[in-house]
């Protein structure tokens, strides 16, 4: 038989077998599926930044019709659930037990100093033990006044002085919505984990197992090897990223902008390396616990904290954002909350594919050399 | 006297194990420090060095005004001049700049006529914390500016209309750092006590020493005193270590009392440690009470409130938090650190924690013996 | 079938593998070893565990590269070709290396897939091999759910699925019922009679070695011998003698007197007579037999008589023990373990059928049986770390499983694989589970230094347990399980894993605390060490095959004008009896 149909039977095989083990073995359907998609859930449902409905105590000490104008406008609003405080110092205890995030204090001199063109104070205080949850309070609360005020010049109602207004326009997110950019960062997450965890654990498992031996000892090459590893969990984490996706888009409603084949395409390259990491893992370390250990520690935990999936990398301290650059992830963070955002803006995600490439290839030859058909 | 001293020979073996070995003592110290490090500086949603460009078409002295008073923040960094708006798409498209300033050509005109002038602030949303927050940053400079500009041209006439006046209680200049490593202590310390625990049973149970246990004359209950007292107290050797670190490294305040810190910790610590069991219980080798401790660790986190709010959450995960040993914990921290809460105070955090280190702790000194393959 | 030129196949020349250790002192695995196997010839690599023998079969299968020296199979040199090699020699792993969530059909397919066997020849080759192995009616089941000789055979169509020129087995019989490993032998030898095949193969059963054409013996990574196995027996001729216990003493006693004497190399019980080999020289001492009168039969010498000889014996032969005080039980004849139809199914699985039996106060109690048979099962029911899914179990009156702990401190348990903490010390080790069973202040001190002497392990208090030698790692988890003199014995699988020597050693202790009054349950694999038992229990598929004295046993098997059984043989005709029986 010729050496090419040597190589296809060969590949048919081992093919074949890491397929039947797959769908056999619980442990890694819970790992390629039901672990992504309990991630995609939690954060889907459990992760926001969204601040909705932010529970705020307001004491009116002016009943003025300015003042309950602006009341009126508070109550409207889909950020703030408002209560009325019978004083300041109620309102404070309730700040204290937790039970509003927020007091807005009108003061009795309202009416009478926007009556005599003087400024009014509207005072705010805010439960600032979450900053960033605070920030955005604060942001709603001034957008709200902000509103009120314009509307109010439109009105006459006031003659105000000449004064810059804002006209924010967020590009690509329009609500700022956080979940459309937690979920596609997700997505990288899971690839993540079933690149490395799952590629380096089923290596593992062979060699705990003694099957790895029994395969060395056939006419396989390096090569068969590495493909016949890869290919199958190749599959199964784009099926994952599919599957993510479909769950992304219909029940999550995040908008794809970009197109498919970019997306199917740039992810692939993202799995190779992470696949990549996961067979020089694998090829280092025969043993499961050891394999899981540093999956997690390498693989998964930069991917959580590094990428910017959640946490802004430009504003950390420098050095965790040089750390930065040798996580994988990273580069496919911004390729996804591009893609899925933004649409196909070559001048982004070319970059960043390189170095994933980069990365890909680096890593692929990596294991090639380090996978030994012997058991030293 | 005889249940004392086998009591103590197993103690004294469990602490000699995980200190005889190397790994084990690294896992208390080295990935804790790790963490505790890359959480504080990594895990934070102050946004610094936003790039932004600016875009004046009026290029009048107060469109100059404006913007400089922006140059000086500290939370912008200016990195591009443009000439037109054809640009905008450009610059914001490309990642090149995350906002765009652009003051119009009848800028200073309108001012000048009594006219609301508009700014307009175009901010790449694909991050949109940070957009926001950016936002938030750009109202206040200008909420700034037109201060001082109707302090400056009050001829008497009029006046701003409505000023807000803000303050935030409990951390007055809102550093996201606090918020992050207060709570802290909790998060590694759950998951030191999870390794260490999780890995003790399991790991016995894979060299087959856990039978030897079990046949030898000791009681469930002693079994479980024995495993739970390293992780009791390496957790909260770590955890007080890192509240210590939290205030002497990282400027976090201390508002609270010492003793509503250790009960709270103390009360999470056990609670965990009979998580750790369990899933050690439920596992038959090191790996599988690795992932074990893995699969639990992250939906807890996620579903703490330790990096997103829980108030965010829709209202039955809300209340499903409410079964998250970590959510407690996290609050009760909160609360101590930066709201000064005592004992009594965070005694609704301490409360529904005990009464799951019962169901927890009970439960795996059950399985002990009744799940042996 | 002798060695020519023309058809050697494999060729080991000054052959050196050194495992450069991390942290460890490297481990020297060969020290130049020379060897050749012959196409139609059955080769065997002898040697206890740790001998080299898996390293150069690896080594042959292109596995492990050299340190010094080469390996040539079909004239190609193993690290130059490997995959060359690879092409044409069939390889069988220790542990078999199949895939356990594969069926056998499955397992099958991989391999042809793997060593190019074209599709239109599979289903003749699939069709002979099945027949061959008798996997026939299973290929749909999984290979985990196959007994130990089944994957066994599954393991070996898997190497031979396209007809290579040599078969490498590592270790092909370990933990296998004996009756597959004979079939196993007959399937080798209807190969290399019709194929011309070149078989290597390596054990540390010693009677396997007699049924090979040439054996090479291997000892610490040294070749200290090499022939036909009849050359080794002749070489014995005359130092091989019989003795036939008096009635008043038991074969173990009479064993146990004889074994370590001056000229006496080895001793062992051989269908209820003791068997001595001499060293040649010293001429035995009537003294030794007193006060029985024992009178000396020459007998046919073996492969493991000379085998025996051969090693170097470097650790001092054990001595009878000294016996610890014999704890404070009247030396009735009580029953202390009784055990009722006990049945044990995990799932669909039943494990173990209706098990009954009693073992007495004082008695050496064995549980025998393939792996897989079910007497780990029965042995963890007994213990309390297994619950019974029917029938009664009595441990000194009591179910271990609710019994209180201070019923569990009247036993002492040596699990299998010597569970020991492997961080701790050896002295840690022993404090830690003398305290565990309450002993405490000059008790305790004393009964450490009895383990110290008893068991060599003085010079070694302060090393990890986890660094012993394997022989070591057995003493103390003995000590371990001695220290709080137990009144009962429970020892899994003790003598697996270990070399012949530390096998010998481990029983004559035991002869020793049984006579002392300890009431000793112990599980193994080994069908010869039945011998040493006073009554047994031999299980099958979780089923009893047979229950009483090894002499009772072995009349089981007796046939007239043959010699007489051994355990082994009567196995063989229980387990086919029963096969007869369920057909």
């Amino acid at each position: 038989m010729s050496p090419s149909k040597l190589f296809f039977m060969r590949m048919r095989g081992m093919l074949r077998k890491e397929m039947l083990q797959i769908r056999r073995d619980p442990s890694s359907i819970a790992l390629a599926v039901v672990l992504p998609m309990a991630l995609l859930f939690l954060f889907g449902y459990g992760v926001s930044l969204d601040a909705e409905n932010v529970p705020v105590a307001v004491v009116m000490d002016d009943n003025g019709p300015p003042a309950r104008d602006l009341m009126a406008r508070f109550l409207g609003s889909r950020y703030f659930h408002f209560r009325q405080a019978a004083c300041v110092s109620e309102a404070q205890q309730w700040l204290a037990e937790g039970q509003v995030d927020g007091i807005v204090h009108l003061q009795d001199n309202l009416t009478a100093r926007l009556a005599q063109g003087r400024p009014a104070q509207v005072q705010a205080i805010i439960n600032g033990v979450d900053a960033n949850r605070a920030r955005l309070i604060q942001g709603y609360f001034q957008g709200l006044l902000q509103t009120w005020q314009s509307q109010r010049m439109m009105q006459g109602d006031a003659v105000a002085r000449p004064m810059v207004g804002l006209a924010p326009r967020i590009w690509f997110n329009e609500a700022a919505v956080s979940r459309n950019f937690l979920v596609p960062g997700l997505i990288t997450l899971i690839m993540t984990l079933i690149g490395i965890l799952l590629t380096a654990l089923v290596i593992a498992r062979e060699w705990e197992r003694g099957t790895m031996e029994a395969l060395l000892a056939t006419p396989l090459r390096r090569f068969d090897l590495l493909l016949a590893k890869v290919l199958p969990y190749f599959i199964l984490g784009m099926a994952g990223m599919g599957l993510s996706l479909v769950v992304a888009v219909t029940l999550f409603g995040v908008p794809l902008r970009g197109s498919i084949v970019a997306l199917f395409g740039l992810s692939a390259v993202f799995m190779l390396a992470s696949q990549g990491f996961g067979l020089l893992i694998s090829a280092a370390i025969r043993v499961q616990f050891v394999a899981a250990q540093i999956s997690i520690m390498a693989g998964f935990l930069p991917a959580f904290f590094l990428s910017g999936l959640l946490f802004d990398l430009e504003s950390t301290p420098l050095p965790i954002q040089m750390a930065s650059h040798i996580v994988p992830a990273r580069y496919f963070v911004a390729i996804s909350h591009t893609l899925f955002m933004a649409g196909d803006l070559w001048p982004v995600l070319l970059p960043n594919t390189i170095i994933l490439a980069g990365m890909a290839t680096f890593f692929m030859v990596m294991a090639y050399r380090k996978i030994s058909k012997r058991l030293e | 006297m005889n249940s004392l001293h086998r009591l103590a020979a197993l103690i004294v073996k469990e602490f000699t194990l995980i200190l005889k070995d190397p790994k084990s003592r690294f896992v208390i110290i080295g990935p804790p420090l790790i963490q505790f490090f890359v959480f504080g500086y990594a895990a934070v949603y102050d946004v610094k060095h936003v790039r932004y460009a600016v875009l004046d078409q009026d290029r009048s002295a107060l469109s100059r005004e404006l913007l400089a008073s922006l140059s000086s923040a500290e939370s912008f960094e200016r990195v591009a001049q443009l000439t037109s708006t054809t640009q905008i798409d450009r610059i914001i498209d490309h990642q090149k700049a995350r906002l765009v300033i652009h003051v119009g050509p009848h800028f200073s005109r309108n001012l000048m006529n009594g006219e609301p002038a508009l700014v307009q602030v175009i901010v790449d949303g694909r991050n949109s914390n940070v957009a926001l927050i950016a936002l938030g940053y750009i109202g206040d400079i200008v909420g700034g500016f037109n201060q001082a500009l109707a302090g400056r041209m009050a001829s008497g006439r009029s006046a701003p209309g409505l000023v807000s006046v803000e303050r935030a209680w409990f951390n007055a200049n809102l550093e996201s750092q606090w918020f992050i490593v207060s709570g802290l202590g909790g998060l590694i310390s759950m998951v030191v006590v999870m390794i260490i625990t999780s890995l003790s049973v399991a790991r016995e149970r894979e060299s087959g020493t856990f039978d030897q246990l079990l046949v030898a004359p000791f009681t469930p209950a002693e079994i479980l005193i024995g495993k739970s007292l390293p992780g009791v107290l390496f957790g909260m050797l770590d955890a007080l270590l890192f509240a210590a670190g939290a205030v002497l490294w990282f400027g976090v305040p201390f508002r609270g009392t010492i003793a509503a810190l250790v009960a709270s910790l103390a009360c999470f610590i056990i609670t965990i440690v009979g998580v750790g069991l369990l899933v050690s219980s439920l596992s038959r080798t090191m790996q599988q009470a690795l992932l074990g401790s893995f699969v639990y660790i992250m939906p807890s986190v996620v579903l703490s409130g330790f990096t997103t709010p829980v108030a965010n959450m829709p209202g039955w995960l809300q209340a499903g938090t409410l079964l998250n040993p970590l959510r407690h914990i996290v609050v009760a921290l909160r609360r101590i650190f930066l709201q000064g809460a005592d004992l009594p105070t965070v005694w609704p955090q301490i409360w529904p924690l005990l009464l799951m280190a019962c169901v927890t702790l009970t439960t795996a000194a059950w399985l002990f013996r009744h799940r042996t393959q | 079938m002798s060695h020519t030129a023309a058809n050697i196949v494999l060729k080991v020349d000054r052959l050196h593998k050194t495992f450069a250790g991390q942290g460890k002192p490297s481990v020297q695995a060969l020290k130049g070893v020379s060897l050749a196997a012959a196409a139609g010839c059955v080769t065997g690599l002898i040697g206890a565990d740790g001998a080299g023998k898996s390293t150069l079969i690896r080594i042959a299968a292109g596995l492990l590269r050299p340190t010094q020296g080469a390996v040539r199979v079909l004239g190609l040199d193993s690290t130059a070709a490997p995959l060359e090699i690879q092409r044409w020699v069939g390889y069988m792993p220790q542990r078999f290396g199949l895939y356990e969530d594969l069926n056998v059909r499955e397992n099958m397919d991989l391999h042809a897939d793997l060593q190019g066997v074209p599709d239109s020849e599979r289903a003749v080759r699939y069709q002979r091999l099945l027949a061959m192995t008798g996997l026939g009616p299973f290929t749909r089941r999984m290979a985990g759910n196959l007994s130990g000789g089944m994957k066994q055979k599954l393991g070996l169509a898997c190497a031979l699925i396209k007809s290579p020129r040599m078969l490498l087995l590592d270790e092909p019989t370990v933990g296998v019922d004996p009756v597959s490993r004979r079939e196993l032998w007959k399937i080798v030898y209807q190969l290399v009679d019709e194929t011309g095949i070149a078989v290597l193969l390596s054990t540390a059963y010693l009677d396997e070695a007699e049924r090979c054409h040439q054996v090479a013996v291997l000892h610490e990574g040294e070749k200290i011998a090499e022939g036909p196995p009849a050359r080794f027996s002749k070489q014995m001729r005359g130092r091989v003698f019989i003795a036939e216990p008096p009635a008043v003493a038991k074969p173990r006693q009479v064993q146990a007197r004889l074994a370590g004497s001056d000229g006496i190399l080895d001793a062992t019980i051989r269908s209820g007579r003791v068997r001595l080999v001499t060293d040649g020289r010293t001429t035995i001492a009537d003294r030794l037999f007193k006060p029985w009168a024992i009178a000396l039969q020459a007998a046919d010498p073996c492969f493991e008589d000379a085998f025996m000889a051969l090693i170097p014996q470097t650790q001092p032969h054990p001595v009878v023990p000294e016996l610890p005080t014999p704890p404070a039980v009247s030396v009735d004849s009580g029953v202390v373990v009784q055990v009722a139809s006990l049945s044990k199914r995990f799932g669909a699985f039943e494990a173990v059928k209706g098990l009954s039996f009693e073992v007495r106060r004082g008695e050496i109690f064995g549980l025998l049986g393939p792996n897989g048979a079910g007497k780990s099962t029965t042995f963890r029911m007994l213990c309390g770390l297994l619950s019974a899914s029917g029938g009664d179990i009595a441990v000194a009156g009591r179910n271990l499983r609710r019994a209180s702990s201070r019923a569990r401190a009247r036993l002492g348990y040596m699990a299998q694989k010597f569970s020991l903490y492997t961080q701790l010390s050896v002295a840690e080790n022993l404090l830690f589970f003398g305290r565990a069973y309450g002993l405490s202040g000059r008790r305790l001190s004393r009964r450490m230094a009895w383990a110290y002497t008893e068991f060599d392990l003085g010079r070694r208090q302060e090393q990890p347990a986890g660094a012993l030698p394997g022989g070591y790692k057995q003493r103390l988890a003995m000590a371990a399980a001695l220290l709080h003199e137990p009144d009962i014995l429970f020892l899994d699988e003790p003598t697996s894993g270990v070399d012949p020597l530390a096998r010998r050693e481990f029983w004559l202790r035991i002869n020793g605390f049984a006579e002392q009054g300890v009431t000793v349950v112990v599980t193994t694999h080994f069908m010869e060490e039945a011998e040493y038992c006073d009554r047994l229990l031999i299980m099958s598929q979780g089923e009893q095959l047979a229950l009483g004295t090894p002499a009772d046993i072995r009349q089981l098997a007796r046939k007239k004008g043959e010699q007489e059984p051994t355990i082994e043989d009567a196995f063989i005709t229980l387990a086919q009896d029963s096969v007869d029986t369920a057909a």
